[in-house]
């Protein structure tokens, strides 16, 4: 309960001048490129016996995009925190290592990893522009109701197209295909920051108490629910479960940090828990993924063979400790998207426990560089800001690696940056661009003015 | 409002701690169990994904792979596939391993441990080690007579080194060609099916998988059971033999194809095959002596590997008198492989010690090393060293004057015998023709070769099914292939 002790942990020495780190972040972005690129003659050495023709042209270009970001970096955004680009690099370049690396597999349809490099141009492309245009981090806080409903149009959009695969979450339009859904959610971050920084207060305020929990009283609580059951109701159906598991469990911690209620996680947990019953009830499809989830092994007692969880924790268990090594597992046996939801067990096949817990680390260390720039910054609306998005990549990660390792139901989702899917690339760039903002922000130099008038204390809270 | 994003970093790790520990129960945990899911299928991939080390007879290589392209990547390919399929059987992607491609199959997909060079590397590079040779006991040439002597008609053919135990031919007819099982495709589904549905069973190894009632070739036994019982002492001494005779507690007779059988002794009732003495030679013995015997020469054994498994070889254990009557003279539920008839005839041949019979001479591994081999190791004493020289007197005399003239060799000792199973709902089935025998080389005490022949032909007169005329000239053929050889 101590806040004085935990702020002041957190707090810069008041006379150092803080450190910029550029040159910390280049180094770590062309180790990040080094690493990828011998990850792309790995696979080509152990699949062929040699270096794949194209490894320098894949090299030049990850190089040449990190360092265009970097660039950016350093002009707009200098005091931002220097781990965040080369981790974004790193995770991008190895996903496209492993989608090339999928490529060569007959069985696993065409090559995707050619368009892959051509989305995450895109995304490093509207991170620069994201890193240039937006110079304050707060400017987003004054488009909250375009974003919601920008965010609301965006996930009612693939109502209209037809289903791919069994879930309506794609928009295809002249050959392209992307999931809106992935842009939502970063438009959602920001409302959620937007709205709960400017109603703190009435939020806060405690309604009845129940028990040892303090509910929120019925006139907030009112519009709050209204927006998740609006983007919750449309995802279910669209029957996109991770999204829906996803923008929950978003809400409920924006809402817990922006209000410190433990009520609101309460209502969070009652409301999660009658809608998973209720869906996991009433919809088949989800039925299905509870019962692959509760018996991954149920087809194969059948006599049908491995269903594809089966296949997927056939692969991890293939990888072991230090794994198959890059190109020389049988992860291909997953079949259909293997490149895209199912691309971690390829990483968990070749890579071994000891590279699976690498990548777990990277995105630990990403979110964990969010959460400090949260910690860091003095406004409400940056710091929602940060741990929302910081949250989302962390729920992303939980989300589809339980669902592959069967530690919770399969529910379709990119792995950040890995797996194959334009929009998932360019949503996690902007989603960085973002983060980097905010922590140039938390880590920039105080100006005279510290606390700007956006900044209600609470009385726990102390002024730095 | 910094409390709370703490424990929303907090809650955030727990996941991540969620995470690492169920990578560990998947990854090391639970990792032993679903390797080894049969439904995983890198366990048919990492089998095929290398040549596989070949099986050789006589240093020169029966098997081959050549890569299909395919994620089960190397198929299987056969020089000889129909001549050395019931040696070698088949290794197919879609239906798994028989025979020696089965037993021997950590060697050959290159999984056994003894293999490596150095120890623990393997595991640790995971490099997979290349597959190992297995080199088999059989003679070409006796395999190649054997196969010809058949000619596709219904039969088994085996021949064993009495000395060692060395098998030397393993024919099997109809054959298949196993090259046809390799592989995913239609064709081979196509093939499986076809072979599945002949009802000439060509997939069905008859030289070691198929019991058929051994008849009169089974005399062997009961006159050693007499000898070393003590019931018969002199081979030219009368019997007291009825002709025909009735059966211990029935009213039931039998008698005999051939004539002189009443009184006769059991050197001529051997020699012309005489039901009726053997019958109440046997009854005479009993049971416990009579099983006693069979079981000396093999039979009753499910454990025996070769080191593919050899069916049990059949004589009941509890009978009543007529019926071990009947059984001393290979019929009622009596039944023997033909590798078992060829071990009783290398039995005699050597002796009377029986060899434990071999397919596999040695393992090398892919540098050409030898791993492991076999030594010859006894089985049984069949009979006394005596006894051994009256049954080869009785044999010899059945090749020199007797119903087995066609498998004479000039200047080879030939022992044989003849046998003509009945079979079937009241005998209606064609009998089959058996014929063992033995052959010493010029100058030699004891046998280099015992062979067991079986033709069941369907197709043949009744009149025309005997041992002596359908299966001796095969033995002939394998017994002199081998003399030429060796």
């Amino acid at each position: 309960m101590s806040a004085t002790s935990a702020a002041s942990a957190d707090a810069p020495p008041a006379a150092a001048r803080p450190a910029r780190r550029r040159g910390v972040e280049l180094s770590l972005i062309v180790a990040a490129v080094l690493i990828s690129v011998y990850g792309y003659a790995e696979v080509g050495l152990a699949k062929d016996g040699a270096v794949p023709p194209g490894a320098a042209g894949y090299g030049a270009g990850l190089g040449v995009l990190a360092l265009l970001a970097h660039g950016a970096v350093r002009a707009r955004a200098p005091y931002a925190d220097p781990l965040l680009l080369p981790i974004a690099v790193l995770l991008n370049g190895f996903g496209l290592v492993l989608i090339y690396r999928l490529d060569l597999e007959p069985s696993l349809g065409g090559r995707a990893a050619p368009a892959q490099l051509i989305w995450s141009t895109l995304g490093v492309a509207l991170f620069i522009a994201v890193v240039l245009v937006l110079r304050d981090h707060r400017g987003p806080a004054r488009y909250a109701y375009i974003s919601v409903t920008g965010a609301l149009l965006l996930m009612v959009l693939p109502i209209f197209f037809p289903a791919i695969n069994g879930a309506k979450i794609w928009v295809r339009v002249a050959g392209f295909s992307f999931q809106p859904g992935e842009f939502a959610k970063v438009l959602l971050a920001v409302f959620f920051a937007a709205y709960l920084s400017a109603n703190r207060a009435a939020l806060a305020y405690a309604g009845r108490r129940v028990w040892r929990l303090q509910l929120p009283t019925g006139r907030v609580l009112g519009p709050v629910v209204a927006i998740w059951l609006i983007s919750v109701g449309v995802l279910v159906v669209e029957r996109d479960l991770g999204t829906s598991l996803l923008f929950f469990g978003l809400f409920v911690i924006m809402l817990y940090v922006a209000t410190g209620r433990t009520g609101w996680i309460a209502v969070g947990l009652l409301l999660a828990g009658v809608g998973a019953v209720a869906v996991g009830l009433l919809e088949p499809h989800v039925h299905s993924r509870v019962q692959d989830w509760l018996h991954p092994f149920a087809t194969i007692d059948a006599g049908l063979g491995p269903n594809q969880i089966a296949q997927s924790l056939f692969a991890f268990a293939d990888g072991g400790v230090l794994g198959t090594g890059l190109g020389q597992g049988q992860s291909a046996l997953i079949g259909f998207a293997a490149k895209s939801d199912f691309i971690l067990a390829t990483a968990g096949e070749e890579l071994g426990l000891v590279g699976l817990t690498a990548l777990f680390l990277l995105y630990a260390l990403l979110v964990a560089r969010g959460f400090r720039s949260g910690l860091a910054l003095r406004d409400p609306f940056g710091r929602l800001l940060a741990v929302g998005l910081a949250s989302i990549l962390a729920l992303q990660v939980f989300v589809i690696a339980g669902g592959v390792m069967d530690l919770i139901p399969m529910t379709g989702m990119a792995m950040p940056f890995l797996a194959q899917g334009g929009s998932s690339v360019v949503t996690n760039w902007i989603i960085v661009a973002l983060l980097i903002r905010v922590s140039d922000s938390a880590r920039r130099p105080a100006p005279e003015v510290s606390a700007g008038p956006q900044e209600p204390l609470t009385p726990l809270e102390r002024t730095r | 409002m910094i409390r709370c994003v703490r424990h929303a970093a907090a809650f955030c790790f727990l996941l991540l701690v969620a995470l690492l520990v169920n990578a560990g129960r998947v990854q090391v945990v639970q990792a032993g169990s679903y390797n080894g899911n049969p439904a995983n299928r890198r366990i048919a991939i990492a089998r095929y994904d290398q040549p596989r080390g070949d099986i050789l007879v006589g240093g020169a290589r029966v098997t081959g792979s050549r890569d299909g392209g395919g994620r089960l990547r190397y198929l299987r390919t056969y020089a000889n596939g129909p001549l050395y399929a019931p040696v070698t059987g088949f290794a197919s992607q879609l239906y798994g391993t028989t025979l020696l491609e089965g037993t021997e199959d950590d060697v050959l997909s290159g999984q056994a441990e003894e293999l490596a060079s150095v120890p623990l590397w393997n595991e640790i590079t995971r490099a997979r080690q290349r597959g190992g040779d297995v080199h088999t006991t059989i003679s070409a040439a006796a395999q190649q007579a054997a196969y010809r002597g058949l000619a596709g008609r219904r039969g088994a053919v085996a021949a064993v080194d009495p000395a060692t135990g060395r098998i030397l031919a393993l024919v099997s007819s109809p054959s298949y060609d196993p090259a046809l099982l390799s592989g995913t495709g239609t064709d081979t589904t196509g093939a499986w099916r076809e072979l599945n549905a002949d009802t000439a069973q060509p997939m069905l190894d008859r030289a070691i998988r198929q019991t058929y009632p051994p008849g009169s070739t089974f005399k062997v036994v009961t006159a050693a059971a007499a000898l070393q019982s003590g019931e018969v002492t002199d081979l030219r001494a009368p019997t007291r033999s009825p002709d025909p005779y009735r059966l211990p507690g029935t009213t039931v007779s039998i008698g005999n194809e051939a004539g002189g059988c009443a009184n006769a002794s059991v050197y001529d009732a051997f020699r012309v095959s005489c039901n009726t003495v053997f019958a109440k030679l046997g009854a005479d013995v009993g049971l416990a002596g009579m099983t006693a015997q069979a079981q000396a020469f093999g039979f009753n054994d499910t454990r025996l590997r070769i080191p593919p498994a050899v069916a049990k070889s059949n004589f009941d254990t509890a009978m009543s008198p007529d019926q071990v009557a009947l059984s001393s003279i290979g019929q009622f539920d009596t039944t023997a492989t033909p590798l078992q008839m060829a071990m009783v005839a290398a039995a005699v041949g050597n002796g009377g010690t029986l060899m434990t019979p071999y397919l596999v001479d040695s393992v090398t591994n892919h540098s050409g090393a030898t791993v492991a081999g076999t030594q010859p190791r006894t089985l049984h004493r069949a009979v006394s060293g005596e006894t051994a020289q009256k049954l080869q007197q009785l044999m010899e005399a059945v090749v020199s004057e007797g119903t087995g003239t066609n498998a004479a060799i000039p200047g080879v000792v030939v022992g044989g015998k003849t046998g003509t199973a009945q079979h079937g709902v009241d005998n209606t089935g064609t009998p089959y023709a058996w014929f063992i025998s033995y052959a010493k080389p010029p100058g030699g005490s004891s046998a280099s070769v015992a062979v067991a022949v079986v033709v069941e032909d369907a197709e043949a007169d009744r009149a025309d099914i005997s041992g002596g005329g359908n299966a001796a000239p095969i033995a002939r053929s394998v017994m002199q292939a081998v003399l030429a050889g060796g």
